[in-house]
């Protein structure tokens, strides 16, 4: 039937699908773009964004009743009141944790797009060259030279506001105006600056939130509200950015509720000729055909349906004869850092207006330029100077007229940062089908095996100590270092399941996403990085998707897939 | 220097929610941050109503009120009962707390109720304003006393959770958002640096 066929097909509408999407139908391909959630429109499905916080009946809280229902999502912060409805359901799609591994996922058009913490960094040589230079899994297929036209392009495109700081680490891009640092952390910037000799820089975070107008989108308006879903369009997301771009050209078709269970492959040829879809309305599968296919269904899922396709010639699925599929899972490790009191005269009559979307953010400087630690790769900081709220007062003594009255002010300038680290690939750390347990659609699931070993360990030490190092030289008050525990996941960074490589015997994916063993397969999620960097990790699957999705037209037009 | 700091820095998950909160611009966890150490002991389905659905009486409720509104009275600005204070600690005490919270909440205010009789032979709803005020900065050295010394596993004291839910209740009210603090839903722009006057209130943050 006609209407099954189509130039390319695209699983998954996050970041990367949305892409992926945006970038094949601009380059004249008819594509259809699945997604197993619901669909969410922009501005008219962001039922929260203009409610006042007092309108939650529990004020943006949790309830007992929450808490049983999502069993995974409780134990971090997406589990709230405000926007619950774009976290996947615990129960509808369980998994199985050989160790715990926190696993937060949005099943909607958009996926985490509309969740996302939007920072948005450059990966450089340091991380490209990384694995090679130690030895350490396989090395990337690609450097930095490679992605960086795609980095221009993808950063004009989303709106990422940033400074030039002129960084080898962190290298500059396409940024509209920095959010400025407040007037305490820029304090607290120039000391550490001057105290580290330059090596060690505080600069305002880049992030996903425009500072100046793009087409169909409005600057950010200083809500901070980005997780409920931007009435403005201030941040990237797929509704905001890709997904119309994609739609203009008229070659577009969502399907929302549609699950791809399977790829049909074509032994003779070598390809994935088709993909089967689950109705997850009503558990009809239908399935159709593209002689493009782009996997950006998020890592685990991407490699979750790898394995479960082609799986007459490999058992283990569709690239798993590199003996690597689902293996190599990574994440970023963080919930470790430090924090104090900003006491400066100079401060106390200062203040700040609107509510900036970011802070600030600390590059690497471990392990490289001469310094060398007992652990590999190094970390980064995201952190923020404010002055006190409300909540100050909890802890402390008080009650009566004068302590309302002083609680409704502004507190005491606080300033923390907490480190985001780089995990280490490991063939050790995979994920695979569980075959005793079926989700909601009768699927079998995935079972998670994964752990961080001695060099996050190692790291960590550094990560806490080094900033309250930073803090005590810019003359930070009652400095104190935490590290509130990490399980693999909670940094909603999934990475590796089909890394990329140089060499079909050990790695899934080639220098252009495509899978060794089905080239019209391009996988671009989270699932191709060979290593994790300590970045945050989304930029670079929007350049690497737009990059393979220009590699796919080409070879396309060339007769090759 | 900074490796010794980290045994005393070490942080409570309690506390590591408040500040993930803050992070993502949430004020409003602090009422559940009271018992989240006891939510990993406690299996969630063995939570629930402490006494058959039926947790606060009307009298209890006026009682939360009148306790709210000593903790934040009315000043320039209206006060925790003005508020709706008495009835939201109610609601989140049942919908929030686990069981174990719950009893440790209950008890607490008949312990409040109790002091109050022995030491003015009244009602806490009846007694003067001075006499409330008096009782309840008792009650507040000796919980603030308890919470820095208490082991981390041991449950909150009820002073605690009572002013917790009540700085809560009132600074994420609409009396709260737009009176005692100042709100702008859309501020449209970042100053980074504005000159500050003490006295003038906090801009409160739209999520």
């Amino acid at each position: 039937m006609a209407t099954d066929t189509y130039d390319a097909i695209v699983v998954g509408s996050g970041i990367s699908g949305g892409w992926a999407a945006k970038e094949l139908t601009e380059k004249g391909l008819n594509v259809l773009l699945l997604e197993r959630g619901k669909n969410v429109e922009h501005i008219k499905d962001y039922v929260n964004a203009r409610k006042a916080p007092w309108e939650y009946k529990h004020r943006g809280g949790r309830t007992r009743a929450m808490e049983e229902t999502y069993p995974v999502l409780k134990r971090d912060y997406p589990l709230n009141e405000k926007n619950l409805d774009w976290w996947a359901s615990d129960q509808d799609s369980p998994y199985t944790e050989i160790k715990r591994f926190d696993w937060y996922r949005g099943y909607q058009v958009g996926g985490r797009s509309l969740l996302w913490g939007r920072h948005s960094y450059r990966l450089s040589d340091l991380d490209f060259e990384a694995n090679a230079r130690d030895g350490i899994a396989v090395d990337w297929p690609i450097r930095y030279a490679d992605v960086a036209p795609w980095y221009d392009y993808v950063e004009r495109h989303a709106g990422i506001s940033g400074s030039l700081e002129n960084m080898p680490q962190l290298p500059d891009g396409q940024f509209q105006p920095a959010m400025p640092l407040n007037c305490g952390e820029e304090l607290v910037a120039g000391r550490v600056a001057s105290h580290f000799d330059g090596r060690r820089r505080l600069i305002p975070g880049r992030v996903a939130n425009a500072t100046r107008p793009l087409p169909g989108r409005s600057p950010c308006q200083y809500r901070n509200a980005c997780w409920l879903g931007c009435p403005y369009g201030g941040y990237f997301s797929t509704q905001s950015s890709t997904l119309p771009a994609a739609m203009a050209t008229g070659r577009l078709t969502l399907m929302p509720f549609s699950i791809v269970t399977e790829l049909g492959y074509d032994r003779d040829k070598k390809r994935v000729s088709s993909v089967r879809v689950m109705d997850a309305a009503t558990e009809k599968t239908t399935e159709f055909s593209a002689p493009v296919v782009f996997l950006c269904a998020s890592a685990l899922n991407s490699a979750w349906l790898l394995m479960r396709s082609a799986t007459d010639v490999w058992p283990d699925g569709l690239g798993s004869s590199s003996g690597e599929l689902g293996h190599n899972l990574m994440d970023h490790h963080f919930r470790v850092g430090a924090r104090g009191m900003l006491r400066e005269e100079s401060l106390d009559d200062k203040y700040y207006f609107g509510a900036k979307p970011v802070g600030f953010y600390i590059p690497r400087y471990r392990n490289m330029r001469g310094d060398k630690r007992d652990y590999l790769r190094g970390f980064g900081y995201q952190g923020s100077a404010n002055r006190q709220d409300w909540q100050r007062a909890v802890r402390e003594l008080g009650i009566g007229a004068n302590f309302k009255d002083k609680l409704a002010q502004p507190g005491e300038w606080s300033i923390g940062a907490t480190a985001f680290g780089e995990m280490l690939p490991s063939h050790d750390n995979k994920i695979g089908i569980d075959a005793t347990r079926t989700d909601k659609w009768g699927q079998p699931v995935l079972k998670v095996d994964c752990k961080t070993g001695d060099n996050e360990a190692l790291m960590r030490i550094d990560m806490a100590n080094d900033m309250a190092e930073m803090l005590d030289a810019a003359g930070v008050a009652e400095v104190s270092t935490y590290d509130d525990e990490y399980f693999p996941g909670m940094g909603i960074h999934e990475m590796g399941t089909a890394r990329m490589g140089r060499d079909r015997r050990t790695s899934v994916l080639n220098r252009w996403n495509q899978v060794w063993d089905a080239p019209n397969v391009f996988v671009t999620d989270g699932a191709c990085m060979t290593s994790a960097a300590c970045q945050n990790p989304s930029l670079t699957y929007m350049a690497l998707t737009a990059r393979a999705a220009d590699y796919a037209v080409q070879e396309l037009k060339r007769g090759n897939l | 220097m900074a490796a010794d700091r980290q045994q005393s820095g070490l942080i409570t998950r309690r506390e590591a929610i408040l500040r993930v909160s803050a992070v993502f611009g949430g004020a409003a966890i602090v009422g559940q941050s009271v018992m989240l150490a006891g939510c990993a002991a406690q299996p969630a389905s063995e939570t629930g109503k402490a006494n058959g659905g039926a947790l606060f009486r009307q009298s209890d409720i006026e009682l939360l009120d009148e306790v709210a509104d000593t903790i934040l009275p009315e000043t320039s600005t209206p006060g925790a009962k003005a508020a709706g204070v008495g009835p939201f600690i109610a609601m989140m005490v049942d919908d929030v707390y686990n069981e174990n919270d719950q009893q440790i909440f209950i008890a607490g205010i008949k312990d409040l109720q109790s002091r109050c009789l022995r030491r003015y032979g009244a009602h806490f709803q009846i007694v003067t304003a001075a006499q409330q005020l008096d009782l309840l900065e008792r009650l507040d050295a000796e919980q603030h006393q308890y919470m820095e010394s208490r082991d981390d596993d041991a449950p909150a004291h009820y002073f605690r959770m009572l002013k917790e839910l009540t700085l809560l209740g009132y600074f994420t009210s609409e009396i709260g958002y737009t009176q005692a603090m100042r709100y702008v839903e859309t501020p449209g722009r970042y100053d980074p640096c504005v000159p500050y006057t003490n006295g003038e209130k906090s801009w409160a943050p739209h999520a």
